[in-house]
């Protein structure tokens, strides 16, 4: 349901600023969103100052020195830190991203890295989102090779040719970084799939070797599940991997119409 | 156990950055309802002109004045972008101009597309019909 104002418990109020670092030469702001589960209060905003000559360049570097220097309280999802496992997924600056590929010296409206947890989702501790709901629409499009014919003596067989179709499609990280992106989503996470979902679903769509794309249709073909995108395109901009979550969703209305001529 | 914890809402619309598509998408459906109200003022129009004289010239009065005007020029200017913005829609439907710069091209043509077709049409209407 669209509601444009926040709910009550969620109104973001106060925060408190942390003494800047003794020694420093150069520091660089950080405005990071907290909210505690055990203190009955709102969310608020801190504000930390990072020593830039002490600290790796991107923002989960800050995060980490904030962590190690500052502030061990502060709580968010990290673990690659290199792009691939998409736990450090967050909304930096106003854009969903990963802390760890961003550089704090990127941020484009200068000044302050403001970091908030991934936009419309329920709150655990700080920048940890509860995505349950992300991965359950994710199992509901059954992301695994469905097939009919008998099981061959090997592998499952694809032509070079077959297999460049799942290209910017097999690549994605299930972040989360666009479907809460995505102000459709935002709206109706409980019916519509967002970009995320349907993306991996056009992956099983489009793979050769999948016997079930009717069946994998039938289940999207809904006003909501598929048919909530509008092209705001926010997804596309917001993905860490370059990937193209509306083009993907565009390709499966086209099959849609495909299959009835 | 401890009871269920009322988790909050992370911040949305409140902190995301605007994007031009996601303005003109907020446009485009504002423009779609404001064509529900436009198809109205056609439609008295079209009846008034049906019924005679006296109410033509009360529609026409109206229509004239200044805030007449304002919502006839918007009216336009709603027409017009979402028109162009429907070939938009309709292109990216066909499966075309997903890149980084298609997308941007296309979404900034469509908005100045819009505004210039609202423009000239007044210009013409104006060397046509002389302001009335």
């Amino acid at each position: 349901m669209v509601e444009f104002a926040l709910p009550k418990n969620s109104k973001i109020s106060g925060g408190k600023t942390w003494p800047k670092p003794a020694g420093a030469t150069e520091t660089r702001e950080f405005r990071v969103y907290r909210w505690n589960p055990d203190d009955g209060k709102n969310p608020s905003v801190d504000t930390y100052h990072v020593d830039i000559h002490d600290c790796g360049p991107m923002v989960l570097d800050g995060l980490i020195w904030i962590k190690n220097h500052i502030d061990p309280t502060l709580t968010f999802r990290r673990s690659c830190r290199e792009g691939v496992c998409g736990s450090c997924a967050m909304n930096i600056d106003g854009q969903n991203t990963l802390a760890c590929t961003k550089s704090m010296h990127d941020v484009a409206s200068g000044g302050a890295v403001k970091i908030n947890p991934l936009p419309h989702q329920p709150v655990v501790k700080d920048l940890v989102p509860d995505l349950t709901n992300f991965y359950a629409q994710y199992a509901s499009i059954e992301p695994w090779l469905k097939t009919t014919t008998p099981t061959p003596q090997k592998e499952w067989r694809q032509s070079h040719e077959d297999r460049e179709k799942l290209d910017g499609l097999y690549e994605c990280i299930l972040c989360a970084c666009c479907s809460t992106s995505c102000p459709s989503y935002w709206w109706n996470s409980d019916r519509f799939l967002g970009p995320a979902a349907l993306l991996q679903a056009t992956r099983w769509v489009t793979d050769s070797r999948d016997e079930a794309t009717g069946e994998r249709l039938d289940n999207l073909e809904d006003p909501f599940r598929l048919y909530r995108c509008h092209t705001i395109m926010n997804c596309a901009k917001a993905c860490p991997k370059g990937l193209n979550p509306s083009e993907a969703i565009a390709e499966l209305k086209l099959k849609m119409v495909e299959r009835q001529i | 156990m401890t009871a269920r914890i009322e988790r909050p809402l992370s911040p949305h619309l409140q902190t995301y950055r605007w994007t031009l598509t996601l303005a003109m998408s907020i446009i485009h459906r504002g423009t779609g309802i404001a064509l529900y109200f436009g198809t109205l003022l056609l439609a008295w129009w079209l009846i008034a002109a049906a019924t005679g004289p006296t109410a033509y010239a009360n529609v026409q009065a109206f229509t004239g004045s200044l805030i007449g005007k304002l919502i006839v020029f918007g009216y336009t200017w709603s027409l017009m972008h979402h028109l162009f913005s429907g070939i938009r829609h309709l292109v990216w439907d066909l499966g075309y101009g997903f890149k980084a710069n298609e997308r941007e091209a296309l979404t900034w043509g469509a908005l100045i597309a819009g505004i210039s077709a609202t423009v000239l049409v007044w210009i013409i209407a104006y060397a046509v019909g002389g302001g009335r």
